[in-house]
């Protein structure tokens, strides 16, 4: 495993555009903490970011999550063209050639995947970590360490990510291309829900099928923090709406994410085997 | 003998293209073997499937005593298929780095390797800024980083100018000298027969021969001869069983042998009959005029 690992490792790492996008990744993860220094002073309107709330156990694990999962767009380049990029160096011909198997190539990919996911975890726990100690208004052990489920589903939505970036490379064969089909994707995903609701059944019924597509499963991991922030709900209150929506995880949201997980490695698989290189 | 590959019953269609038809034949060590067939006869589709990057139709192949799975074998296998393929952004150093890591080898025969194919000198190039005959040449130092038990190679010298060419046969050469098995796949006649003791010769995926060069052709050679005297050295062959076709071309007689004689027993046969010769050669056919009688006579 370690050694699969490693052969991935040598080929990003000495990718000069890879490894500026994996870097400027983890900066960007680490810029979060700059939002803490929002801060308008202009008379009589006093404004401080961090003030607000948006870094008080455990809402700052949602919040974090949250605006963190939109940076993985970076690393989704990556992956795509690490993949494609074999097809078009035909080098995935001369790593079969030179003795790696189909499984042990898709292994490799799967494994670098994940531990990319794993390590943003990381990073972003810490990072949010550092942040909370310092902002946020509740220090108590019970409540820093509750909601942590955020950080679980940002894992698994950034996996499944991946994994259909890998897919989309696979099938693809070019980046650009396989970018571009990846953002066609969004847009169906719209236009069914649209289509369904519209013509084939109530909004609801829509909305829960929409549930079941691939991204907006993904997207459905951790739901927008922004309308729980205390400025935001008592803005509700005076407007009459009620903005007290459930930000839970449900165990079927996770499964419907790892299935599509599981779909997309085994859908990979199945590609590489089945073409003849 | 040990056998290094056998393939038996190998078919491969690509939608009705039958690329690959019903091949069998075995690779056993020690010997050099070449694959020959006119462009499109499955050399490298034949290659691609034993190589694990073609997916077979039907039919089968195992490597050594079959007992390992394909990816294991090749390990111990050293495979150059068609163009170089290596990271162009990488090194050369980097790039065979990579390699000892799918091979599972240590890293130590990288100089060794480098050192017999001249580039260690350009170790640490981009692999993007290598010419042609540079890329194919640290293609070889890749394929043997493993000491390999078989070298398989297809058109090694694809593209490549005469210096090149020569560099890349006097490599094979070295390392058909140390005992490695040899499997050349090449359109290049004279290429296959200043190295190879066998051949596998395809034509539209159908094996047409496999074995050694020299029995390719029922064939005991024939007689380049030259004389005054023309008419009476071809009236005296002529009525001679041993002799087949006779060719008159430019004062040469070409005789074609129906059975084995040599040139001191024509010698003095036509001697005591009075005729003198100028000129007398006894040559077997070259693997070209071979090659093309079996090819276009099936």
């Amino acid at each position: 495993m370690l050694r699969l690992l490693q052969i991935e490792f040598i080929k990003l790492w000495n990718n000069r555009a890879s490894k500026v996008l994996i870097i400027s990744y983890f900066v960007l993860l680490t810029s979060i903490a700059l939002v803490a220094a929002i801060k308008f002073d202009i008379g009589p309107v006093q404004f401080h970011l961090a003030d607000q709330g948006i870094f008080n156990f455990p809402y700052i694990w949602h919040f974090n999550s949250f605006v963190t999962a939109l940076f993985k767009l970076f690393l989704a380049i990556v992956i795509v063209s690490m993949m494609s990029n074999e097809y078009s160096n035909k080098t995935i011909k001369q790593n079969l050639i030179d003795g790696l198997s189909k499984k042990e190539f898709i292994l490799s990919k799967v494994l670098t995947v994940v531990s990319f996911a794993a390590i943003s975890t990381v990073f972003v726990f810490v990072v949010s970590m550092i942040l909370g100690l310092a902002y946020s208004d509740y220090n108590e052990i019970s409540i820093i360490f509750s909601d942590l489920g955020f950080l679980v589903a940002f894992f698994f939505k950034l996996v499944a990510f991946f994994a259909f970036c890998l897919f989309l490379g696979i099938l693809v064969k070019r980046s650009a291309f396989a970018l571009g089909f990846l953002i066609i994707w969004t847009i169906l995903e719209q236009l069914a829900f649209g289509l369904m609701g519209w013509k084939m059944m109530s909004w609801d019924a829509a909305k829960k099928v929409k549930s079941l597509f691939p991204l907006e499963s993904m997207s459905n991991m951790i739901k927008e923090p922004f309308s729980r922030l205390s400025a935001v709900q008592t803005i509700g209150d005076q407007i009459g709406e009620n903005l007290r929506f459930d930000y839970h995880t449900y165990w079927y949201e996770y499964l419907i994410v790892i299935f599509w997980t599981a779909l997309f490695i085994y859908l990979s698989y199945a590609l590489l085997k089945k073409r003849d290189l | 003998m040990e056998t290094i590959l056998t393939v038996n019953h190998l078919t491969k269609k690509f939608g009705y293209l039958t690329a690959v038809n019903d091949l069998s034949f075995t690779i056993e060590k020690g010997n050099v073997y070449g694959i020959l067939g006119p462009n499109g006869s499955g050399k490298s589709t034949t290659l691609g499937i034993i190589l694990n990057v073609v997916n077979r139709t039907s039919g089968e192949f195992s490597w050594f005593d079959g007992t390992t799975s394909t990816h294991q074998a090749l390990k111990k296998v050293g495979a150059i298929i068609e163009r170089p393929n290596f990271y162009p952004y990488m090194t050369a150093i980097q790039n065979l780095k990579l390699v000892c890591k799918i091979k599972e080898v240590p890293e130590t025969k990288i100089q060794e390797k480098l050192e017999l194919v001249g580039l260690w000198d350009r170790r640490n190039s981009k692999f993007k800024t290598y010419s042609l005959g540079m890329k194919q040449r640290l293609a070889i130092a890749s394929a043997l980083l493993n000491d390999p038990e078989i070298l398989i190679l297809d058109e090694p010298t694809n593209g490549l100018d005469p210096q090149g060419i020569h560099q890349i046969r006097e490599i094979i050469k070295t390392i058909a000298g140390q005992g490695t098995t040899i499997l050349l796949a090449s359109h290049l006649l004279d290429e296959v027969e200043k190295v190879c003791s066998h051949v596998v010769i395809l034509r539209k995926g159908v094996n047409l021969y496999s074995g050694p060069v020299d029995s390719m052709l029922a064939s005991h050679g024939f007689f380049e001869l030259r004389t005054n005297n023309m008419e009476q050295l071809i009236s005296l062959l002529e009525k001679n069983a041993s002799f087949g076709k006779l060719e008159n071309f430019n004062g040469t007689l070409t005789a074609y042998l129906k059975e084995e004689m040599d040139a001191e027993t024509l010698n003095k046969m036509l001697f005591e009959k009075g005729i003198v010769l100028s000129h007398l050669v006894k040559r077997k056919e070259s693997l070209e005029e071979q090659f093309l009688t079996l090819t276009n006579n099936n």
